[in-house]
């Protein structure tokens, strides 16, 4: 007889409920607005379709297979690569008993909704990339393959119970900076480059400031679910992450703005919005490890990196990632991800510390899980743009592009002049 | 006097602008407009139910010039907005009898430049 596990406990569970709720509305209207207001007005459509349909198509596949192959198990070689079918339609994923490698408190479909969320997140934010250029349908095309072979091998190898990176190495990541962040943040910068600059513009054409700022505060909101609901209990460790993301992402937005002022004139919402979702990703893979020191030292610096990226050396290279889904949030992850094998601390979860805190192998395992989800997902997307763009043709034509894909793929208009 | 009046794809402003400047033109009045010519606009629905004959966005511009300069703005607005597509749009040339400049009561060629 083993030890009998702790009971369903239905304050752990009404967080998780609750922090799904929340992480859903990241994506939508969260996400969508911000990057709808980041595009030209003739696209603003588009952007909250994909978000929305991001949503709707994930969740389906979510139930159905993709579960059971990002957290399930699966036999032989492949065991720390991907899951297994057995979870196939929720089977064995319980609503009334706990899977304790997971979460031991809270009913097994309890976290795989909660993961659910995290899984439609995570290719809506690659839709920044390629804005404005791609095709309804290869955009449905590319968003079940991109779940399949890139986001479900990436969950499976950093956070399943018998996965790489994560259960192997050691490697430290609470709430998804590699898994979600740096995964979309890299399979972006694929997309951007295989389909190559839009036609007509090198610059941005903002139409919807408002909507930005609306988007990047509904983020903020949403991603207290995203990190402080990763502890998948309604306890300290939680309260910890709630508070080290909120810190973390006012010193981001304060930190992009003073670039911004420093470096281009004046600051401006839409930087200081940037900063917040920058902040945001960063202290994402750090919350549930770092203190509040080690949380205003990952927003200070994270706006710094962020806006080099995106100010100095993206006009260099000459890449169009619209709407900056590389620059932001790979960059961000990607410090973020480093940053907790700098910052973490025993005092506030048992099982991380890092450099500063007198574990400096830490550092190097966060550097192989960066490079395994670097190189990982930017190959297989690649392959997936070459696959869809081979059959169906990833981009829209040139006529499409110019009159809009609001129009040329949804026979709808956001606005109107007249009327 | 001449009042050259363009109508061209909104995404063609800047180049437009560029050859424009090149040519030494500097005043310009843009405006956004709807319209349609041969193409006959893009069809919409509304849950499902098709509304043609929408009109398409454009944009429309207005410069007043001096004689010798009508001809180096239509070849700079021709080179800025040509596609070779159906919808590349128009150009208008009006005569112009009177232009006053407000701040100074200049009148004519003298209040165009």
């Amino acid at each position: 007889m083993g030890t009998t596990p702790p009971p369903i406990n239905s304050g752990d569970t009404a967080w998780v409920l609750t922090s799904s709720a929340l992480v859903l509305a990241m994506t939508a209207p969260g996400l969508a607005l911000f990057y709808g207001g980041m595009v030209r007005r003739k696209n603003v459509l588009s952007m909250l379709m994909q978000c929305f349909m991001c949503l709707s198509i994930v969740s389906v596949l979510w139930v159905v297979y993709a579960y059971s192959l990002a957290f399930g198990h699966s036999k032989g070689f492949l065991t720390p690569y991907i899951g297994g079918l057995d979870w196939f339609m929720m089977k064995g994923v319980d609503i009334n008993t706990a899977n304790a490698d997971y979460a031991a408190t809270i009913p097994h479909q309890a976290y795989m909704i909660f993961q659910c969320m995290f899984a439609v997140i995570t290719p809506a934010l690659v839709i920044g990339s390629f804005a404005e250029r791609v095709k309804f349908s290869a955009w449905v095309l590319f968003t079940v393959l991109w779940l399949t072979f890139v986001y479900c091998p990436v969950a499976h190898m950093v956070w399943a119970s018998d996965g790489l990176a994560g259960h192997q190495w050691g490697a430290l990541d609470f709430a998804g900076g590699t898994v979600v962040h740096m995964n979309a943040g890299i399979a972006g910068l694929a997309t951007a480059l295989y389909l190559g600059k839009r036609i007509g513009t090198d610059k941005q054409g903002m139409h919807n400031v408002p909507f930005v700022m609306i988007g990047a505060s509904l983020l903020w909101f949403g991603w207290f679910g995203f990190n402080a609901g990763s502890a998948v209990a309604a306890n300290g460790l939680a309260t910890s992450a709630f508070v080290v993301t909120n810190t973390a992402t006012a010193a981001a937005a304060i930190s992009w703005a003073a670039c911004e002022w420093i470096f281009a004139g004046k600051p401006t919402i839409v930087g200081a919005c940037s900063g917040a979702v920058a902040g945001l990703v960063a202290i994402t893979p750090a919350s549930g490890f770092v203190d509040v020191g080690g949380s205003l030292w990952i927003g200070f610096l994270v706006s710094v990196f962020c806006y080099s990226m995106v100010a100095f050396v993206k006009p260099k290279f000459g890449y169009d990632d619209t709407l900056d889904a590389f620059g932001v949030h790979y960059i961000g992850g990607l410090w973020g991800a480093l940053a907790t094998g700098l910052f973490a601390v025993k005092a506030i979860n048992s099982s991380g510390s890092g450099v500063f805190d007198g574990n400096p192998g830490q550092f190097m395992i966060q550097v192989k899980a960066c490079a395994l989800t670097t190189i990982f997902s930017f190959v297989m997307t690649w392959i997936i743009c070459l696959i869809i763009d081979k059959t169906i043709g990833m981009r829209a034509s040139a006529e499409d592009e110019i009159i809009g894909i609001d129009l040329s793929q949804h026979h709808e208009r956001a606005y109107t002049i007249l009327d | 006097m001449k009042l050259v009046i363009a109508i061209i794809q909104p995404y063609k402003l800047d180049d437009v602008k560029q050859e424009l400047y090149a040519a030494n033109v500097n005043l310009i009045t843009v405006s956004e407009v709807l319209g349609h010519g041969r193409q006959v606009g893009v069809d919409e629905y509304y849950r499902g139910v098709k509304e043609t004959g929408n009109l398409l966005r454009k944009v429309q511009l207005e410069i007043a010039v001096n004689e010798d300069f009508v001809e180096p703005t239509i070849k700079a607005i021709i080179k800025g907005a040509r596609t070779g597509k159906i919808g590349d749009g128009k150009i208008f040339v009006m005569d112009l009898p009177r232009c006053i400049r407000i701040r100074t009561g200049e009148e004519g060629s003298k209040a165009i430049g």
